[in-house]
């Protein structure tokens, strides 16, 4: 379970649309069936392991409370401690995955234990956000789910098959459903574009709504800033 | 906007006054940021990026910084606390902080404290701000009257880099709450009983405006606690349009605006409501009548009952899951199950109102044997005021312990936590699976039901340890109510 390159951070120069990361197309694999609703970001990430300050190496700890029992023996039991779960990029859960707190070290976990995308029936805002920020692919299928998981407990190794510029995901011969993701995230991941370099681009337009808005010193930030209607 | 006016909500207010540019078709809109708080945990790797892209911090003007999450509540200076990756984690926010100028309050400064109790505490939080920090329960900050809301570490590096973000706008749901609070209700039992209601996704993709009768009569303690809790409905933020209640707390803040200012800014806040016709894409209905002391059973915030009433099986293979880790038993009540530890504080209930309201219940009486108390003040203002009121004396006496401020056991990071099996009622935000600490299980409850369980051992109900108290007679609690 070692695929961190997804989370490495390129040295580039603020141009605008810059790619930071390499496009997002496609992915295909067997994948690993977590299949509760509400999994938040306690289990993906327990808190205990966010006094790190890197972005790497948090794979290691990923879903830690559910792999492994108190002395630190892995759980056979759990899925992710299958022999078979290794190498897979596809994680499937169930409804409001990553719920909980805003911590970007969940998607920076998941992607450190190698996967590229999580198919669920619906995902939590921030989780779901700072996912496909890291190129972790969302890929929410509503009440299709239920046939996912039904596939996946009868043939565990199927082949899951995810094609973003169709947005097309097919879990087994004639099973297939397009997933909604809306244009701008779609863009960013197969270009691999570079958010904040677009904001970089725009700093002559903020810096010319600060002079027009942010108009005096010492004045209330919220009455600065325009609220008057 | 010279539009004619077409009906706007508040939120549609503060979000068309901060759009730098507005979305169009592909491109979500550029929002501008106020204020943008940060902590130790989810800014070390934003500032990384920034020196690797060899960036400034555009506005340290508009950024504040406060170390809150791991942050030991045994002692009060960065010396006193031993070596390890949470003290080279507050070395490296001190190092960044210093690097851009940004202002900080770390271990050891007065007005340190959590993030969500210092910004209102300090004046910061000002209505009709967009507020964003590293931390989902930035929503508490929405009592005021403000946007405020959770960032990735990605987007602190955006906020630090541009004072913008790039956001989609949310959709808008109303929570309307009216009628007048049973006695022993409080703002905690609101909204554990509007996520019980809801569900918690019910607000994914939304923004909440908490209105009614109920909700107006919160003073701003109980508005934050509603508010705080908005991302465990699944919200994007929740928000409370500004009354008089808002100018009254905020008037002779340290960073409030004084004369003529404080006057042009009342007038500008007053403006800040959702006009009569304005629409909402969802709405919910709650009567305050019918509500109850509430406490959660299960494993995430929507598993919420009133306290009295039994632990319910809706047969789906989430409620099993959650019976099996809790050790509860589905058709009985909760009270009476005995308590291992009780944990009072956090950005939910860690304010001074919320210490009243436990030492209310404790006053006089004794946390039971075998059970551990702990009350965390919510800042080092908190704690100053709680112990020049007497309340500090009163968890003392009580046999709790009394620490400097912090999130603490809220989140399990900092060395105080629940140990595995245990059982504790907490007055935080989460019940997840160990949250409190590996193994640790949790129940969710107000203050005072919290104090009430620390003197019974067990799960109790509030309203029996209240009712026959005459609090303004207290000799130390005199004027508090």
């Amino acid at each position: 379970m070692s695929n961190s390159s997804n989370v490495v951070v390129h040295h580039i120069s603020p141009a605008r649309n810059a790619a930071v990361r390499a496009p997002w197309t496609s992915v295909e694999s067997a994948a690993v069936l977590l299949a509760h609703d509400d999994i938040d970001t306690d289990q993906i990430i327990p808190a205990r392991f966010l006094t790190t300050t890197q972005r790497a190496g948090l794979g290691a700890h990923c879903f830690a409370d559910w792999r492994y029992d108190a002395e630190g023996r892995a759980r056979t039991e759990f899925p992710l401690n299958a022999p078979h779960a290794a190498g897979r990029r596809i994680l499937v859960a169930g409804a409001n995955f990553g719920c909980g707190s805003s911590r970007e070290h969940a998607p920076w976990a998941l992607l450190d234990a190698g996967f590229e995308a999580v198919v669920a029936a619906s995902f939590a805002d921030i989780f779901r956000s700072n996912a496909n920020r890291n190129g972790l692919l969302t890929v929410a299928v509503g009440e299709q789910i239920a046939d996912i998981h039904h596939r996946l407990r009868a043939a565990p190794d199927g082949v899951i098959s995810i094609d973003l510029e169709s947005q097309v995901v097919a879990w087994a011969p004639g099973h297939a459903a397009q997933f909604a993701l809306d244009a701008f995230t779609k863009r960013a991941l197969l270009h691999g574009l570079d958010e904040l370099g677009m904001l970089l681009a725009e700093l002559p337009a903020i810096e010319a709504w600060e002079r027009a808005h942010d108009r005096e010193v010492g004045a209330p930030v919220g009455v600065a800033a325009g609220v008057a209607p | 906007m010279t539009a004619p006016a077409r009906p706007r909500t508040l939120f549609d207010r503060i979000w068309q006054a901060h759009e730098v540019r507005a979305g169009s078709g592909a491109l979500p809109s550029t929002l501008y940021i106020d204020l943008h708080l940060i902590h130790e945990v989810t800014s070390p790797q934003a500032f990384s990026e920034l020196a690797e892209r060899g960036l400034r911090v555009r506005r340290p003007d508009r950024t504040l910084a406060t170390m809150d999450h791991s942050t030991p509540t045994t002692v009060q200076t960065r010396a006193q606390m031993s070596a390890g990756a949470a003290a080279s984690q507050l070395d490296q926010l001190q190092a960044n902080c210093t690097a851009h100028g940004i202002e900080l309050f770390d271990l050891g400064h007065a007005q340190r404290g959590i993030v969500h109790v210092i910004g209102p505490e300090l004046g910061r939080t000002q209505p009709g701000m967009t507020i964003v920090c590293g931390d989902s329960h930035t929503s508490t900050h929405g009592a005021f009257g403000a946007l405020a809301f959770g960032i990735g570490t990605s987007e602190v590096g955006h906020v630090l880099a541009t004072q913008c973000l790039l956001q989609r706008k949310p959709r808008t749901m109303e929570v309307r709450v009216d009628g007048k609070l049973a006695d022993g209700v409080t703002a905690k039992d609101i909204v554990l009983a509007i996520i019980a209601r809801i569900g918690v996704d019910g607000g994914t993709g939304h923004v909440i405006e908490y209105r009614g009768t109920a909700i107006q009569s919160l003073d701003m303690a109980g508005r934050m606690t509603v508010c705080n809790m908005s991302i465990e409905a699944g919200a994007r933020a929740g928000m409370i349009a500004p009354d008089d209640t808002t100018f009254a707390y905020l008037a002779g803040r340290e960073a409030s605006p004084t004369g003529e200012s404080w006057d042009r800014a009342v007038s500008a806040w007053r403006q800040l409501r959702t006009d009569d016709e304005a629409a909402f894409d969802r709405s919910v209905r709650i009567d305050a009548r019918t509500l109850a002391p509430m406490i959660t059973w299960g494993t995430n915030p929507g598993m919420g009952i009133p306290i009295d009433a039994p632990v319910p099986d809706d047969g789906s293979a989430a409620s099993q899951r959650a019976f099996a880790y809790m050790g509860v038993t589905p058709g009985k009540p909760l009270l009476g199950t005995p308590v291992n530890v009780v944990f009072v504080g956090s950005c939910t209930n860690g304010r001074l109102d919320d210490l009243r309201a436990a030492a209310r219940v404790l006053e006089g009486r004794r946390v039971a044997d075998g059970t551990r108390m702990l009350v965390v003040p919510g800042s080092q203002q908190v704690k100053r005021d709680a112990e020049a009121e007497g309340l500090a004396n009163i968890f003392r006496s009580a046999g709790a312990e009394w620490r400097e401020s912090g999130c603490s056991m809220c989140i399990a990071m900092n060395g105080d936590a629940v140990e595995r099996g245990q059982l504790a009622i907490s007055t935080s935000n989460r019940n997840f699976e160990g949250r409190q600490g590996a193994g640790a299980r949790t129940l969710l409850a107000s203050p005072a039901t919290a104090a009430a369980s620390a003197i019974a051992g067990a799960v109790a109900d509030p309203r029996h340890y209240t009712a026959h108290r005459n609090y303004t007679a207290s000799p130390v609690l005199e004027g508090v109510a």
